[in-house]
């Protein structure tokens, strides 16, 4: 019975707010627009972070990742055309994080990069190889496409082999067919075992293997190819000597993530004249994220308030229009016997209708949106439920906080004075 | 005729009195002075009574329609409306009781102009609880029997002054009050539908129906069986009185 009416009174109450279907229309825009840019803002705001998120996760948050770096006076000499550079982490550094940190320390990853010419029947092209060790595949762990990877016995019988990363073999035109056939990388000859996944996506966060081509064991790389490369560019040769480009540390627990990665930072500053390496710690990348996204969370959240307040702001103008427009009706409706709480309920029901209704157009602007940023923009957006709940939530609290004052002053209006209102 | 059923003894000799005005004042109070409006009004109206209040402009006519009607309180002096002491009763008391007791008839007929003819004879039946299926049949009966059966649909500004007059009257029917308070039905109408609206309103009265009808119309007055003056808020003479 009770529930019969409240259907009845909204519909009593839709039926109203059709006859002026513009006004209605236009007091409702303020909501949708509030609701709709929250939801799309939370939706593009969810995507961003959630791939940063994701690359962070991908670095793996027991991970320290250090790299080598130009220092800043190398890079202004070689522009003064030095003979060489000396830079970039040594063998020495990865040995003694992995002696006196080994408590703390599972393993470490020594990585060196090689530029050399590659050649995989008639197609030649330029490839960045890392050379490195089995312990790279566990912790850079993706998807082996076909083959197999880099074994510890490859590693240590500097076999002349290669893996190739998904991103080279689209550049050499490798298929998985080319597995066991050969490949020639500088000087040497190399076979293929196998082809792994890379993460080639951009954004802010650099994957160890973003840009790599391939792999090969760290000594073979060490004895064929040496320290030293040089550039050749713009007629002008840059000769660079560095020892190991990264060096991957996983650390036991996530706990020791930080002592450990500023015992290595210490110990590094000690040992390198210049500031020539640089350290990566996914963990506190994440957490920094993290931080951010709350950030972003809470300034959103403001907005939000703010124009759901210029949109209940609104509401409440015409709602306070309709009572003195409807003045007459309100008396007619009193003479007639209604209450004063069915005045206000009428009003109520109103204003909530016109909210609830901008809250649910707003929730389909607000998904249409990020939707069309991902479409047209390739921007990954992702609209969380509680986004929607919450925005449909606050839009009908919206028409009970703004359509309460209109619907009491209507409701306190004198059945007299109110049937005499032109 | 259809509508509700005729109230008992419309012609038994001790019929009861539906309102009893017991030396009734009514004061308002205006930038500090006092204005009396009525000043010891008593009067009794019985059931199946057509009352017509005349008098000048001032005389106290809408203040007695007002009071009538619960929509005010008398300052002094006691107002029973069916027994029911109206001085007494709180706001929501005061609307239960034009719900349930009252059917208004007004001179700009005051029907709700975003509903339909039907959703206007209803309202009442809304207010009362009554489920749609039953209140749209009685709509139906109601409009019937005002002669606006293929009205229903319509707005109130599709239809005439005299046809708007009709639904006003069905919609205080609604209800079936104890009393029809009419406050200037024929003001806003050409004498010839003022005329019709009147022989309807008697033909309600002779159906068993209590009518007070305020109106400055002698002619509109002499269709009443009961006539009261008023003057100054006094009750100036009574003609026809039971």
């Amino acid at each position: 019975m009770r529930r019969l009416r409240i259907a009845r009174n909204i519909r009593l109450g839709i039926k109203t707010l059709l006859v002026h279907k513009l006004r209605s229309l236009l007091t409702v825009l303020g909501v949708v627009f509030g609701v709709g840019s929250v939801i799309s803002m939370l939706g593009v705001g969810e995507g961003a972070s959630r791939e940063a998120l994701g690359q962070i996760r991908k670095l793996g948050s027991n991970n320290i990742i250090l790299r080598a770096t130009k220092p800043v006076e190398d890079e202004q000499a070689s522009a003064e055309r030095v003979l060489m550079s000396m830079y970039g982490l040594l063998y020495e550094d990865e040995q003694r994080i992995r002696e006196t940190m080994s408590s703390a320390v599972q393993r470490t990853v020594p990585v060196k990069q090689v530029r050399e010419q590659g050649r995989l029947g008639e197609r030649a092209i330029e490839l960045r190889v890392l050379g490195t060790t089995a312990g790279w595949f566990d912790l850079v762990n993706r998807r082996v496409v076909a083959g197999r990877v880099l074994s510890q016995r490859d590693v240590d019988q500097r076999a002349a082999v290669c893996v190739l990363t998904e991103h080279g073999a689209r550049r050499l035109l490798a298929t998985r067919h080319t597995i066991g056939e050969l490949i020639r990388i500088g000087g040497n000859c190399l076979q293929v075992i196998g082809i792994v996944r890379s993460e080639q996506s951009g954004g802010s966060i650099q994957t160890p293997d973003q840009h790599v081509d391939a792999y090969i064991p760290l000594d073979l790389a060490r004895e064929q190819y040496g320290d030293m490369t040089i550039r050749r560019s713009a007629g002008a040769s840059e000769r660079e000597l560095v020892e190991l480009h990264m060096i991957l540390v996983q650390v036991c627990s996530t706990d020791q993530v930080r002592p450990t990665a500023k015992a290595i930072e210490w110990m590094l500053k000690r040992f390198h004249k210049k500031e020539d390496y640089r350290i990566d710690v996914p963990l506190a990348l994440l957490r920094q994220a993290e931080a951010t996204k709350h950030t972003f969370n809470i300034v959103l959240g403001s907005i939000a308030g703010i124009s759901l307040l210029v949109g209940g702001i609104g509401i409440m103008n015409i709602m306070l229009a309709s009572v003195t427009e409807r003045t007459r009706e309100i008396g007619i409706r009193r003479a007639i016997g209604a209450k004063r709480r069915q005045i206000i309920g009428q009003f109520l029901i109103e204003t909530v209708v016109l909210s609830t209704v901008g809250g649910l157009i707003g929730t389909g602007v607000g998904m249409m949106t990020p939707w069309l940023i991902t479409y047209f923009a390739g921007m990954p957006t992702v609209v969380p439920v509680y986004a929607i709940v919450l925005s449909l939530g606050i839009s009908v609290g919206v028409g009970i906080l703004f359509g309460l004052y209109p619907a009491v002053r209507a409701a306190r209006l004198d059945p007299i004075v109110a049937l005499r209102h032109e | 005729m259809t509508g509700p059923p005729p109230s008992p003894g419309g012609d038994s000799p001790g019929r009861r009195t539906v309102i009893r005005l017991q030396d009734v004042h009514k004061v308002y109070h205006m930038g500090g002075t006092r204005v009396p409006a009525l000043a010891g009004v008593t009067l009794s109206i019985h059931e199946g009574a057509f009352w017509a209040i005349t008098g000048p402009s001032g005389s106290g006519k809408s203040t007695m329609l007002n009071l009538l009607g619960c929509l005010d309180r008398p300052t002094h002096g006691r107002y029973l409306l069916n027994g029911q002491d109206v001085g007494a009763l709180s706001d929501d008391a005061l609307s239960e009781l034009r719900l349930r007791e009252l059917g208004f008839v007004f001179q700009s007929f005051n029907l709700i102009p975003q509903l339909t003819v039907q959703e206007n004879i209803e309202l009442p039946l809304f207010y009362l609880g009554w489920d749609s299926a039953e209140s749209a049949q009685r709509a139906g009966e109601l409009a019937d029997m005002v002669g606006l059966a293929d009205r229903l649909e319509h707005r109130p500004t599709e239809l005439s002054g005299g046809e708007q007059q009709r639904v006003a009257i069905a919609r205080a029917l609604a209800n079936d009050p104890a009393v029809i308070l009419a406050d200037e039905p024929t003001g806003n109408l050409d004498s010839a539908t003022g005329t019709q609206i009147m022989q309807l309103l008697a033909e309600l009265n002779r159906g068993g129906k209590t009518i007070a009808m305020v109106t400055h119309e002698t002619e509109i007055a002499a269709h009443a069986g009961h006539h009261l003056r008023l003057r100054d808020g006094h009750i100036d003479a009574i003609e026809g009185g039971d």
